[in-house]
């Protein structure tokens, strides 16, 4: 079941078109991520969602139902510009936020104690938030986002700002709150948190969805027949029985240990290469290739930047 | 409505922890009381010369009926004109002409004080009071004994004495001094600068919001509307605490001031009621008389300050200026959503601030001439009332032109709410788009 639907956004400011024919189909309790080089719409989209713009043409789904403003009192919204008042100590801060989401002051109390005890933050409390670092003020900022238990959660680029500590940590909270039943859409520039978080991804470029699915079917649909071996025995005989089936790629040896990066030439769905090479070498290791996130958004990215040309 | 009275809350406590405002807190009152001593110091320290005023009298009524002071020597001559004696002033010995003209008896302009010097406030009100006695009695006489009430009533009769400057090439140049008239003058300064201090005030929280972009984690959990009334409710309560906190400072500091320069006369007789005008003036004629030492200007200030009443005037005060600002704030409100500091968008802030600044221009000329139809007019305007009716009320004005003045300020800042709040919405997420006119009434016209 699709916990949120946007259907065929578009947005234009001024001459310039943010948005054209984007759709977004999220489904309840999945990550979601939303790719795109700078600039391409990811957040004019976020902003779309969180009833901060109208689109021009385009309908937004909820739940099952068509949304209505006061739907954005259960999401909880992470700006990529992070924003808090500055002259404001933390505490205080975090419990205004949190009584203005609806929270009871005891309420709030109870659970900010419990946030800042988890990203140990306690000492900050009285402290003001200007003094506060970039990754510090992004904790914060975080806690403050998912304070009030949303059922939808929107990350505007989360990661930027965080060392790799900090990194982990909250990654390991946003899959926590999946676990908790709660449905994330995220945008980020980091391709290494969507091969890890991310269930679905949507690319934007230009405006424009250029690439959309499960972050499995896509790779599978952006592999391209190239196969890892590794194995104990004679290369050259393997690549004298591969012959013109198989290209190689890349061929090293690492004390007596075969390692060969190999290409398909003839994409057949009958892969001969194991039955090939099993009876003449001693193998250690077969596996696919299948290119990471950051191949497949470069690639995309790039032919559709030239088919625009 | 609990989340308005959130926001309130956090407006207004940060507001007033700021170290700005306890300082203009403190620093306000220094500089009112500061202020008062100077007048007070100016008045004690006056010259005590006798002063030869000749007068010319077109009525004939009023000879010799000006009694002589210590100070005041009234000389009555027949026969001359005005303008011959103007001219000649400066070779006589006259410190000034006084001239009552036919008109006396109904008209409260008819009687004029030429002189070269400025005549302190209690000469012009020392012959106001004596002339003014002299026509009630002179009424008194003309009326029917039997009905006494109704004379009583009717011989009531307003004097004011002009004073007119004579210049050295001869033009006449008017004084129109007065405590009235500085009092009328300070409240709707008071009203303009509390109304556009806080009002920007307002505008500036709101850039800020849109700014730093809390805006975009706020709106996700209440709506615009709240946040705007919120701020402008808390930033309400912000001024509203200062001028109260100035009010009893400032009491403090000129019952310190008067202490220092008015040992002698009892604070019962100076906080007197508005009413026991009479009674205050008899009191500090009195202890003038007891106490040479304290000057009569000085007495006479406070008999004066004590005649208008102060109660109306806090109470209005405090009207114009909640209804004025509620009326500016939403639209600084409305102005500071439009702006994007990212594009230095900011052609709307000068339409708001033209119009309070047209009310400090009809002001200052109200603050002379209350009656006038210009004063009148803008005074029941609602973007210029709440400063020209400040300037109106310390000379009394009559109660429905109050009222009217009033229920259209309550009228049109429901509507500019309304409005700023349409606005305001809209305004608050816009970022990198240069706002139009055309563009905002497309706002205001958007469905919630």
């Amino acid at each position: 079941m699709e916990f949120f639907k946007a259907e065929h956004i578009d947005k234009k400011f001024g001459d310039f078109n943010a948005l054209s024919d984007v759709s977004i189909s999220v489904p309840a309790g999945s990550i979601y991520g939303l790719l795109g080089p700078n600039g391409a719409g990811k957040t004019t989209l976020i902003r779309i969602i969180n009833q901060i713009f109208a689109a021009d043409k385009g309908e937004l789904f909820y739940k099952g139902r068509k949304m209505v403003p006061d739907d954005v009192f259960d999401i909880g919204y992470l700006p990529e510009e992070r924003g808090l008042y500055k002259k404001m100590k933390v505490g205080e801060q975090a419990l205004y936020l949190a009584r203005l989401k609806g929270l009871s002051r005891a309420e709030a109390l109870k659970r900010l104690k419990c946030w800042f005890e988890k990203f140990e933050m306690q000492s900050w409390w009285n402290k003001k938030v200007e003094v506060l670092s970039k990754g510090m003020s992004q904790k914060l900022q975080f806690v403050i986002t998912v304070m009030h238990n949303p059922s939808l959660l929107i990350f505007d680029e989360p990661f930027s700002g965080f060392d790799p500590i900090n990194a982990t940590m909250l990654r390991d909270e946003i899959l926590d709150l999946r676990e908790k039943g709660a449905t994330i859409i995220f945008s980020t520039h980091n391709m290494s948190s969507v091969e890890e978080l991310c269930d679905n991804i949507t690319l934007i470029n230009k405006s424009k969805s250029i690439l959309e699915g499960e972050v499995l079917d896509i790779k599978r649909h952006y592999k391209s027949d190239v196969y890892e071996v590794s194995f104990i025995g004679d290369f050259s005989k393997i690549r004298d029985i591969l012959n013109s089936k198989y290209n190689v790629l890349e061929h090293k040896m690492v004390k007596d240990i075969n390692f060969v990066r190999l290409k398909m030439v003839h994409h057949n769905r009958d892969n001969e290469l194991l039955s090939l090479i099993l009876p003449h070498v001693h193998l250690i290791s077969f596996n696919e290739v299948y290119p990471s996130m950051n191949e497949i958004f470069i690639n995309v990215v790039e032919s559709s930047n030239q088919n625009q040309m | 409505m609990n989340k308005i009275w959130l926001i309130t809350k956090r407006e207004f406590l940060t507001r007033v922890k700021k170290p700005s405002f306890i300082i203009m807190s403190i620093l306000g009152p220094a500089i009112f009381a500061g202020f008062f001593a100077l007048i007070f110091y100016f008045a004690a320290t006056e010259d005590t010369d006798i002063k030869k005023i000749a007068v010319i009298d077109s009525t004939g009524a009023f000879i010799k009926k000006i009694p002589d002071t210590k100070y005041l020597h009234f000389e009555y001559l027949i026969n001359i004109k005005v303008n011959d004696l103007k001219k000649i002033l400066k070779k006589t010995d006259y410190y000034g002409i006084l001239y009552i003209s036919p008109i006396v008896s109904y008209s409260p302009r008819a009687v004029q004080l030429y002189s070269y010097q400025q005549p302190s406030l209690n000469v012009t009100q020392y012959i106001a009071d004596a002339i003014e006695k002299e026509v009630r009695n002179q009424k008194l006489l003309a009326f029917n004994i039997k009905n006494l009430d109704n004379i009583l009533k009717s011989v009531e009769t307003r004097i004011d004495v002009e004073t007119i400057k004579l210049s050295g090439t001869g033009e006449e140049k008017e004084i129109n001094q007065g405590v009235r008239m500085w009092v009328a003058y300070f409240s709707s300064l008071l009203t303009f600068m509390f109304i556009f201090t806080f009002g920007v005030r307002v505008m500036r929280g709101v850039i800020e919001e849109k700014t730093n972009r809390i805006v975009e984690v706020i709106i996700t959990s209440v709506k615009p509307f709240q946040l705007m009334m919120g701020k402008v409710l808390g930033v309400a309560l912000t001024a509203l605490t200062q001028f109260i906190v100035w009010i009893v400072l400032t009491t403090v500091f000129i019952t310190i001031v008067k202490a220092a320069f008015m040992p002698d006369i009892s604070t019962a007789a100076i906080a007197n009621q508005p009413q026991n005008l009479m009674e205050t003036s008899k009191l500090a004629i009195q202890v003038q008389q007891q106490a040479p030492q304290v000057s009569p200007e000085l007495s006479q200030a406070f008999s004066i300050l004590n005649s208008i009443d102060f109660y109306v005037m806090i109470s209005a005060f405090i009207f114009y200026f909640i209804a004025g600002y509620l009326l500016y704030a939403s639209l600084f409100a409305a102005v500071g959503a439009t702006i994007d500091v990212d594009t230095d968008n900011q052609q709307f802030v000068f339409p708001v601030i033209l119009p309070l600044i047209l009310g400090v221009i009809v002001m200052l000329s109200a603050f002379q001439n209350p009656d006038s139809s210009i004063a009148f007019w803008f005074s029941l305007i609602p973007f210029t009332s709440p400063i020209v009716m400040m300037a109106r009320i310390p000379y009394g004005v009559p109660y429905w032109e109050v009222a009217i003045s009033m229920a259209l300020l309550i009228v049109t800042f429901i509507g500019t709410i309304w409005l700023a709040g349409k606005i305001y919405r809209t305004g608050i997420l816009m970022y990198g788009k240069k706002v139009s006119l055309g563009e905002m009434l497309k706002w205001i016209r958007y469905k919630t």
